[in-house]
């Protein structure tokens, strides 16, 4: 009897870790690294997703669906200084757009980037956590709080 | 020791042997030029072949061959600090072998006429001049024709061509996509009586004789052009063609009017014909290829549907959107079928405008002419410079085309800068 009962929920817990498993696997589709790193909380994932959503709408056509940009044209956002630097400045390139001449590793890039403050502080927070942790990006999310600061300030 | 100075006899042997070889390229016998195999991963047309002529020379822009079937290549990023590169085949093989570098100024454009080489920075246009074997006499001292153009990064690259009146034609591309008051923003409207057209978007002519000149001794020959990078002198009507690389980002900045898929199919990459004071209609006007019609820009008002003033001038061939033509070339050789003569082939770098849809155009195309005037419609000639089919991120392609020229024996290069690649298109008949 008592055996039993251990075989029973030894049974029902790995049941249960399968289906968590798969669950997690079918919620991730995003990134092979990000699932195969340390889990990743909850509310960042929810931030990553919407972030995808908000980068194909206003960023690929220029930086691409792969992240890695247009040659001479658009910087690629692999691993880049501004991706993975100062957030404050990455906040203020999608708020106020560039348009100084970036070089990374040596390349140029012609276009512009134009400002799209329209963004609202959850959407420019969600592409930002997106771009940090994809095409090869691993780095902490950027909130929403955040970027109303930068916001705030930069109206001063 | 004995072995060593035999050795070094050997050495010297084989240093005195090949000096004297390439003393005297032309007392060897050339060899059939013949098509790599596989066509070097192109695919062309029945009974046309393709071989790599030289490779990793980066950011090959335009090119031309002289009489004698060397290359200059103009690069617009140094190698080992050089920006052209005169580049030859000695032994006849088809495969460059020697490499010549000089200049200092990075630049796209580059021209070949009577015994003048002609190349260009961002900003400036500088000649030199060529002795009887079509080499550069004092590479380290272009005269510089023009100077002081603009360059604001965005569409800065000046490209050339000459008629037969010893006029040359520069490319001032327009700094910004649609001139508007905030560059490529969402519903930033266009600046009424657009300030650009005095110093950019249109074609200048200038002297290809006289030195220091610059807007004040040039002509405006054509305005309302956005960019042209591929442009060429039709040798049957003697009129100038250029291929206008077309506006962007119509569904980011107004997307209640367009979305992606209109984005991606709008507006056309046209060829115009130019005659001088000729105004195709940037930024107030584009080509919008499925209703044929020349329609009025959302930043000046229009809807997707209202059409701009009629005054602007229609494109002779409308090829689809953000394909990127960045050069223009009349055939005028004997090699190709008949067909081929006096026809123009494009040759398109590939698309990144078109995503989130699929990217496109990492082709060369080619438009039948008759009396300089389109005779059937364009067709992909030279295609998989991408290397594959399903190009989503442009970066993906393996080569973007970006120069053509037409060899003495009437072979077609084309370059490419995405590795540096020069290819070499011959016809055998079979
Ligand atoms: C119209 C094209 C365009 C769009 C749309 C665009 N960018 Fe950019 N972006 C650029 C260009 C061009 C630069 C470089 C500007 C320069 O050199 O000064 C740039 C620079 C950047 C940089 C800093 C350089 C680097 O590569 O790390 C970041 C980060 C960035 N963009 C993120 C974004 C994000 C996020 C979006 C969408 C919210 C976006 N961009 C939309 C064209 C664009």
């Amino acid at each position: 009897m008592m055996v039993n009962k251990l075989i029973a929920s030894l049974l029902l817990v790995l049941v249960m870790s399968i289906s968590a498993f798969a669950q997690s696997k079918s919620k991730a589709p995003v990134k092979k690294a990000v699932s195969k790193a340390a889990p990743v909380a909850a509310g960042m994932q929810n931030s990553i997703n919407n972030g995808k959503v908000v980068y194909t709408q206003y960023c690929a056509v220029c930086h691409q669906a792969d992240g890695l940009g247009v040659p001479g044209l658009n910087p690629p956002l692999s691993k880049t200084v501004y991706v993975l630097g100062d957030q404050t400045r990455l906040i203020n390139i999608v708020l106020k757009g560039l348009s100084e001449g970036v070089e990374i590793d040596g390349e140029t890039y012609s276009n512009v980037m134009p400002a799209m403050a329209f963004l609202t502080d959850q959407q420019v927070a969600d592409v930002l956590t997106y771009v940090r942790n994809s095409f090869q990006n691993k780095a902490s999310a950027i909130t929403a709080a955040q970027v109303k600061a930068v916001r705030a300030n930069s109206k001063k | 020791m004995k072995r060593y100075t035999f050795l070094i006899v050997q050495i010297i042997g084989i240093i005195i042997f090949s000096s004297f070889k390439s003393d005297n390229p032309k007392s060897l016998k050339p060899v059939k030029v013949s098509p790599d195999q596989d066509n070097a991963g192109l695919v062309l047309p029945k009974g046309f072949g393709a071989l790599i002529v030289a490779e990793n020379l980066g950011k090959a822009r335009h090119l031309t061959v002289t009489p004698k079937g060397d290359i200059y290549v103009k690069l617009s990023k140094a190698l080992n600090e050089k920006t052209i590169y005169h580049l030859k085949d000695n032994n006849g093989d088809g495969k460059v072998d020697e490499q010549i570098g000089f200049g200092d100024y990075i630049g796209t454009g580059i021209f070949l006429k009577n015994n003048y080489l002609y190349a260009s920075s961002d900003e400036e246009v500088f000649r030199y001049q060529l002795n009887h074997n079509y080499e550069v006499i004092t590479p380290d001292k272009p005269e510089k024709l023009v100077t002081g153009l603009i360059n604001k990064r965005q569409h800065n690259t000046k490209s050339i061509v000459l008629d037969n009146n010893n006029n040359i034609y520069v490319n001032i591309g327009s700094p910004s996509n649609s001139c508007q008051y905030q560059n490529r923003a969402k519903g930033s409207m266009g600046i009424p009586n657009c300030p650009t057209l005095d110093s950019a978007g249109g074609i200048w002519q200038f002297k290809a004789d006289k030195l220091n000149q610059s807007y004040k001794e040039g002509v405006r020959y054509a305005t309302g052009l956005r960019n042209v990078m591929g442009l060429d002198w039709n040798p049957e009507n003697n009129t100038l063609f250029v291929m206008q690389h077309g506006r962007d980002n119509l569904s980011s900045i107004f997307p209640d009017l367009y979305d992606d898929k209109a984005n991606a199919e709008l507006p056309a990459e046209c060829m115009f014909m130019i005659k001088k004071g000729d105004n195709a209609g940037w930024p107030y006007s584009y080509y919008d290829p499925i209703q044929k019609k020349k329609i009025l820009a959302p930043e000046y008002g229009g809807d997707g549907k209202k059409e701009a003033d009629p005054s602007f001038i229609d494109p002779v061939v409308a090829f689809p959107a953000h394909l990127a033509p960045n050069a223009l070339l009349f055939y005028t050789g004997n090699q190709f079928p008949e067909r081929y003569k006096n026809g123009a082939f494009v040759a398109f770098h590939g698309s990144w405008n078109r995503a989130p849809l699929k990217q496109e155009g990492f082709f060369v195309a080619f438009v039948p002419f008759k009396n300089g005037k389109p005779s059937g419609e364009w067709e992909i000639f030279a295609n998989n410079f991408a290397g594959t089919e399903n190009i989503t991120s442009t970066s993906q392609a393996k080569y973007r085309p970006c120069g053509l020229a037409q060899g003495p024996d009437g072979s077609l290069y084309i370059s490419e800068d995405k590795k540096g690649t020069i290819f070499r298109i011959v016809y055998d008949g079979k």
